[in-house]
């Protein structure tokens, strides 16, 4: 078709170009894709960063301490020589009195916060209308935001004297900077994680789960406690793992109305010491770098670090291998 | 007919029950959630009721006699010259004054104390605005001493012992008498807004601190932003998926649950000690609280992503459009309102984080304002944890409306997270 050959020079000739031009996008393209995974590489780099400087620097602390006086020392209080002679002049640095006080103040956050988060949740997603569930859930929202430096003068402004009143009332001796007073504070930091952890957990449950129960005649109460805590166990389970994490890491709170000297003791009324706190202790002020004081901190970080880190994988995996079953 | 009855009463019976737990299990619910509620009404309540007194503050008017002799011995009648005067010697004449009859070194000493050691130079404030009342008496508003101020405002009482008090009988009568001529008075407190920190309580303000904040949030804005939206957009839209990408994928969630002091560590050890990068800097803080608010920003963004439905791609390569100018052009822009509400709820995160900037030494005393991103600088929460620390009373209540400045910032920001949701939400 002769009439057409114009055109189809004309096409070859765009195609030419298109080419060409084709060419120097899929370049760019390319580089855009190259820089798009160079960015996504800076969350690895981070998690890298984190466990070799925390490596690097608890090597040099262990070099001075050895390992197993620290993991199960039952004595913890880091000095610094005045005299390089001086008897004890590198202090005890046994990590089990931090740990203990770490679990004490954790398990009172964890039994405040439980309960009241799942019961929270189960009242939210089973009983509570639509228009409540969206006001209530968002307030709820904001114990999550509140800084936690507020939650410590908190502490230490309301509850530890409140406590220590109440104590003084009934006979107790409750020292002003007691695990109950951090832990109470620090659970309900934590109530609305696990609320809505527990409630995106009793969601998941599949309806005809919760019908089939209905219909045989349960009430709501007991399809809740028999059919569905039972069904939303493991997320329920993995959201209390990610909130003990929570608590272990958490800082400011334990900073503020904790203790700060190692006391080995499983009493809530009296004064313990955490952890992060010693961290903080440690950190905090002029220093040598390389004294054994500020490296025990490193150590503990990484103590921390492969805490934490245990308990959100498992928990993670929990969670997923839980959401996966129903969908 | 009996065995059927029997049966109908036990399950009647049963009923009634089953009822009460139904009944017991909803209020416990009920309880839970008050309990939550109750928590954050005693909250701010507290914090408020402490806190609203920081606003004011005690001023007492005193007549200046703004003597030549004393600032300006040479008459020079020049600004640096009269800048230089004893503006102390100065203020205490006036007090002295003011209440002729006190005569002996001991009393004059507590008269003094009335006043906060910041008046002198309020004062020679006064004067070197205008050189012309040199040599003039003029009244002039001077900031009262916390105790003062405390007793003003009735956080102590009037009665109370005066160990408790801080303040001596002599000095009560002191303050009586001016406050019959009316010369004592609660004004609005523009050294808290403007002021840095001091060791006096009434000199104390959160400028400093809030710039520190502002500065080190912009630096972590700056960092996180780009990169997560980087990593949100290649694990969404590009990533095949593989072992490295699900290792990615993993790794981010779990640094999104690494305790922040953890982060603080990081920022000594590397940024402070292999990068030698400005202890106590706003720039080392930004970064430290962008390493910390990249996980969020990347599991938003990659929700946000997630969210644009397949027409949207499909239409856009359909008729041409490359993967990059799909993502680019069509879903990038469409997820934007979400990228950016998960960056404001983690921007509002560091806003309160403290941990890890006291890891990089961002504790320090500072009275002025930073003015480069590598100067020394303190930051809000820092500020807060620093004034709960101090023992004098007045200092509670202004950490508790440092608080108040935190907590409002802190609500700004979500509810302008939860605005950009409501009003950008496409329904698709």
């Amino acid at each position: 078709m002769p009439c057409n050959s114009d055109i189809d020079v004309s096409a070859i000739d765009t195609r030419r170009h298109s080419t060409a031009k084709h060419q120097k996008r899929l370049y760019v393209e390319r580089v855009v894709i190259g820089i798009l995974i160079a960015g996504s590489t800076v969350a690895v780099l981070t998690t890298l960063g984190i466990i070799s400087a925390l490596i690097f620097e608890s090597i040099q602390f262990f070099k001075l301490v050895s390992i197993w006086d620290f993991l199960f020392g039952m004595q913890w209080s880091p000095q610094t020589a005045i005299r390089v002679d001086q008897v004890g002049a590198t202090g005890a640095f046994g990590a089990v009195p931090l740990l203990v006080g770490t679990l004490l103040i954790s398990a009172v956050a964890l039994s405040v916060s439980g309960p009241i988060g799942l019961f929270s949740a189960i009242y939210l997603a089973e009983y509570a209308t639509p228009a409540t569930r969206r006001v209530v859930k968002p307030i709820l929202e904001i114990l999550a935001g509140i800084p936690t430096v507020v939650y410590g003068f908190f502490a230490v402004l309301v509850v530890a004297p409140l406590l220590r009143s109440g104590g003084e009332a009934i006979g107790l001796s409750i020292s002003s900077e007691s695990a109950l007073a951090a832990g109470l504070v620090m659970g309900v930091m934590t109530i609305p994680f696990v609320c809505s952890i527990s409630d995106d957990a009793i969601i998941a449950v599949p309806m005809s789960l919760k019908e089939g129960a209905q219909g045989l005649g349960a009430t709501r109460s007991e399809t809740t406690r028999q059919v569905i805590l039972p069904a939303a166990l493991p997320g329920i389970a993995g959201g209390m793992l990610l909130a003990t994490s929570r608590v272990i890491g958490e800082t400011m709170i334990v900073v503020m109305a904790a203790g700060l000297t190692a006391n080995l003791t499983l009493n809530p009324f009296e004064a313990v010491t955490t952890v992060t706190v010693q961290i903080v202790t440690l950190l905090t002020g002029d220093q040598e770098f390389d004294s054994a004081k500020t490296l025990a901190a490193f150590a503990l970080g990484l103590l921390l670090f492969v805490i934490t880190l245990m308990l959100n994988v498992f928990a993670l995996h929990i969670v997923r291998k839980y959401r996966e079953q129903y969908e | 007919m009996s065995n059927k009855t029997a049966t109908y009463d036990k399950i009647k019976q049963g009923l009634k029950k089953r009822r009460r737990s139904e009944s017991r299990f909803r209020s416990i619910g009920i309880a839970s959630i008050s309990v939550g509620l109750l928590f954050i009404a005693i909250l701010f309540i507290s914090v408020t009721s402490k806190g609203y007194n920081a606003f004011t503050q005690t001023m007492i008017q005193i007549d200046v006699f703004f003597d030549p002799d004393v600032l300006d011995p040479n008459g020079s009648n020049k600004l640096e010259s009269i800048a230089r005067g004893d503006y102390r010697a100065v203020t205490r004449r006036t007090l002295s004054n003011t209440f002729k009859d006190v005569s002996s070194r001991r009393d004059k000493r507590q008269l003094y104390k009335i006043l906060s050691s910041g008046a002198q130079f309020q004062i020679r404030d006064t004067a070197l605005k205008n050189l012309s009342v040199i040599g003039t008496t003029i009244p002039v508003w001077v900031t009262a001493s916390d105790d003062v101020d405390m007793m003003i405002k009735g956080v102590v009482d009037r009665k109370a012992r005066p160990r408790v008090r801080r303040l001596s009988e002599k000095q009560m009568n002191w303050i009586r008498a001016l406050e019959s001529q009316g010369k004592v008075e609660r004004q609005f407190n523009t050294t808290f807004f403007f002021g840095g920190d001091s060791r006096e309580p009434e000199l104390a303000g959160i400028a400093v601190a809030l710039v520190g904040t502002i500065l080190s949030i912009l630096i972590c804005l700056a960092f996180a932003v780009p990169f997560g939206v980087m990593a949100a957009v290649y694990l969404e839209e590009f990533a095949p998926k593989n072992r490295w990408t699900t290792l990615l994928e993993i790794n981010i969630n779990n640094l999104a649950a690494v305790p922040s002091i953890v982060f603080g560590l990081l920022g000594l050890s590397v940024l402070l000690n292999v990068f030698e990068l400005p202890r106590s800097s706003p720039l080392v803080g930004g970064m430290v609280l962008a390493l910390m608010t990249l996980p969020t920003i990347i599991i938003t963004g990659r929700s946000a992503l997630m969210a644009v439905p397949p027409s949207i791609r499909e239409a856009a390569l359909a008729i041409g459009a490359s993967r990059v100018q799909t993502v680019f052009h069509h879903v990038l822009p469409l997820a934007m309102p979400g990228v950016l509400t998960g960056t404001i709820i983690g921007s509002a995160r560091a806003l309160g984080e403290t941990a890890p900037l006291l890891m990089i030494g961002m504790v320090a005393f500072i009275v002025d304002i930073p003015n480069s991103l590598t100067a020394p600088a303190t930051a809000l929460p820092i500020q807060v944890f620093l004034w709960a620390d101090q023992p004098e009373r007045a200092f509670g209540e202004r950490t508790a409306a440092a608080i108040l400045v935190l907590l409002i910032f802190t609500c700004l920001m979500n509810l302008a997270a939860v605005f950009l949701r409501r009003k950008f939400e496409t329904r698709w």
